[in-house]
């Protein structure tokens, strides 16, 4: 890909080469169903007199690319908090492969399969690159404490399993050189990139991605959305996403929800999106 | 002149005309270092885990190590008390998790540790409300824990070693080998240092935070019940044993608060540089360098390598 790309579109192009082999391109050729994975019913979410989220209504299908988008303080941020049980809506269930719990906890959502990045890179910054990819593999690891005490048997092997599942995500997500290199020393880019490695450690149905994209450079952007659109393509993961770079939500997902205020203003695929009126308000304002 | 040769030249002349009572205070300094090793371990696991520094580990050892004893006192076989004791200190674990921890998460760090001010006083009351205020023999050889001591010759002198000192190095060493390796190389290890370093993410892996501070809560209520015995057995079992929890602080400082090795070598440089310090250049001051040896030490470390020896490097990218 040539180098001359500067304006942000650019990751987009980059987007269509890479997709071009696994047949088609298009967002609209991806493989997906109509099958609901998670679906958001009428979610309110208040601290106190503040209301972050009211009424918001939505679905994510399986194996689709889903974005969030919505101008600074709408209420993106807490609506992954509260699918993956870091709040509890107030009002309103969220139902995830057809089971609704009122009070899920963050690592019960783990167990059931959704994986997430945060938008100010939530690395263990003394570990290793390796390390930090292993720890996503915490739930899928089973041995009990007596045979992890005397690291023999059961211990041992498990340990070697998962670490060649790890070896294979790092390979992926080409990030060999630093593999022993703890990620506090790490530019912010490669971060990124190990908290998407650690949440793909997870095997994730649903994969939620909190700015993956934000502070990086053109290069790095155009990295990370091949990436995404691998993972989608080749692991069939469902993604959900917030980002501010309009033409990567334009060109990744294949539907968007817009939140203004805590409220959906819209949702549908980018291009209705793009043309509705509720949103070109809210992001360019309106006259008063 | 008189004073320069007192501190640079007489000490070590002692040293080579006296070898018997060199090894006697190395050998002193090795196991009070060893037990300090073990109280400061107690200490590193908890602040691994949690980033708090727990005020209470110094009352949970003599707690600990009252719960044995007031056990055997209420005619429990000694064995079984033992048992008891360590069964009293997983509820203890789980209930400061629930009590403590759980209401507090995503707090800063300073309200957790004001929380173990807390339990500090709490444990402080409830142990002299059940077991009453005066010291307590601890069950030495009730617990098969070897009483004696060998003498050998050495130099024109010879060398007293206690075999429960012997007991407690080995005891000792043990235990921070075993918990060395488990909290490095397992997955619950893992777990444990991605806590320590964020909650969230450690959360959206799937780690439950309560599950492991419910495991370290209780590792270090283990390490206390050694502890305490191996103090106990040297002196009484009594409230005033929470202050060796204070000669843990250096040696946190020396070794790194995060670092399982640096508890060990933090501990030894403590043991033997007091005891050392304190029988050869004691008399210079007029004695007493036992009480403060190891804080000045701290004091230099905290100027010049605030990590520690082994701490985990400080970074900071700007």
């Amino acid at each position: 890909m040539s180098a001359d790309h500067a304006h942000s579109f650019a990751a987009a192009d980059a987007l269509e080469e890479t997709a071009a082999p696994a047949g088609g391109g298009a967002p609209a050729a991806r493989a997906r169903s109509d099958e609901v994975l998670l679906s958001v019913e009428n979610v309110s979410l208040g601290f106190g007199g503040v209301k972050a989220l009211t009424d918001v209504s939505f679905d994510i299908r399986k194996g689709e690319i889903r974005a969030i988008i919505g101008p600074n303080g709408a209420g993106k941020t807490s609506m992954l908090n509260c699918i993956n049980g870091f709040y509890h809506p107030t009002e309103g269930r969220i139902t995830f492969k057809g089971q609704t719990r009122p009070k899920m906890r963050p690592h019960e959502a783990a167990a059931g399969g959704i994986a997430r990045t945060f938008q100010n890179v939530a690395l263990f910054k003394g570990m290793s690159t390796l390390d930090n990819i292993m720890t996503g593999r915490s739930l899928k690891m089973r041995t009990n404490v007596f045979w992890q005490l005397v690291r023999f048997g059961p211990a041992t092997r498990e340990e070697v399993e998962h670490r060649r599942k790890v070896e294979d995500i790092i390979d992926f997500l080409q990030i060999q050189h630093i593999r022993k290199t703890p990620v506090g020393k790490l530019p912010y880019g490669l971060q990124k990139r190990v908290e998407l490695g650690r949440a793909l450690a997870m095997e994730p149905e649903l994969l939620l991605l909190d700015e993956p994209m934000a502070g990086m450079n053109l290069e790095e952007k155009e990295d990370m959305s091949r990436f995404i659109l691998d993972v989608n393509q080749e692991f069939g993961t469902t993604i959900a996403l917030i980002e501010h770079d309009m033409g990567v939500v334009m060109d990744l997902s294949d539907r968007v929800v817009v939140l203004e205020y805590g409220r959906k203003i819209a949702d549908g695929t980018p291009d209705e999106v793009k043309a509705n009126q509720a949103v070109i308000d809210a992001y360019l304002g309106v006259p008063h | 002149m008189d004073l320069l040769s007192q501190i640079f030249v007489e000490p070590f002349a002692l040293m080579v005309e006296m070898p018997d009572l060199l090894v006697q205070t190395l050998w002193e300094g090795f196991v009070s270092g060893v037990l300090y090793a073990l109280i400061a371990l107690g200490f590193v696991l908890i602040f691994k885990a949690s980033g708090v520094f727990n005020f209470a580990q110094g009352i949970m050892v003599v707690f600990s190590a009252l719960t044995l004893v007031g056990f055997y006192a209420m005619g429990v076989p000694a064995i079984l008390a033992l048992v008891l004791a360590i069964g009293v200190m997983f509820v203890l674990a789980w209930t400061v998790e629930r009590v403590v921890l759980r209401p507090l998460v995503n707090q800063p760090d300073i309200i957790l540790f004001m929380a173990t001010f807390g339990l500090t006083y709490f444990l402080i009351g409830f142990g002299e409300l059940v077991f009453g205020g005066e010291p307590k023999q601890m069950i030495t050889d009730e617990l098969f824990l070897p009483t004696g001591a060998t003498e050998f010759d050495l130099g024109g002198g010879y060398v007293r070693i206690q075999h429960l000192d012997v007991a407690a190095a080995v005891i000792a060493s043990i235990m921070i080998a075993v918990l060395g390796v488990f909290f490095s190389k397992t997955r619950i290890g893992r777990a444990l240092r991605a806590v320590a370093d964020s909650h969230k993410a450690a959360l959206s892996v799937g780690i439950s935070l309560n599950q492991i501070w419910v495991i370290v809560w209780f590792a270090a209520g283990v390490v206390a019940l050694v502890t305490g015995i191996m103090w106990g057995a040297r002196s009484d079992v009594s409230f005033a044993l929470q202050i060796i929890a204070l000669k843990a602080l250096p040696v946190l400082i020396l070794g790194g608060f995060t670092s399982i090795p640096g508890a060990i070598v933090g501990g030894l440089i403590i043991g033997l540089g007091e005891k050392i310090g304190e029988f050869y250049w004691g008399p210079v001051v007029g004695g007493g360098i036992e009480t403060w040896f190891a804080y000045v030490i701290a004091l230099i470390f905290l100027l010049f390598r605030p990590q520690g020896l082994f701490g985990e490097k400080i970074i900071e990218r700007v």
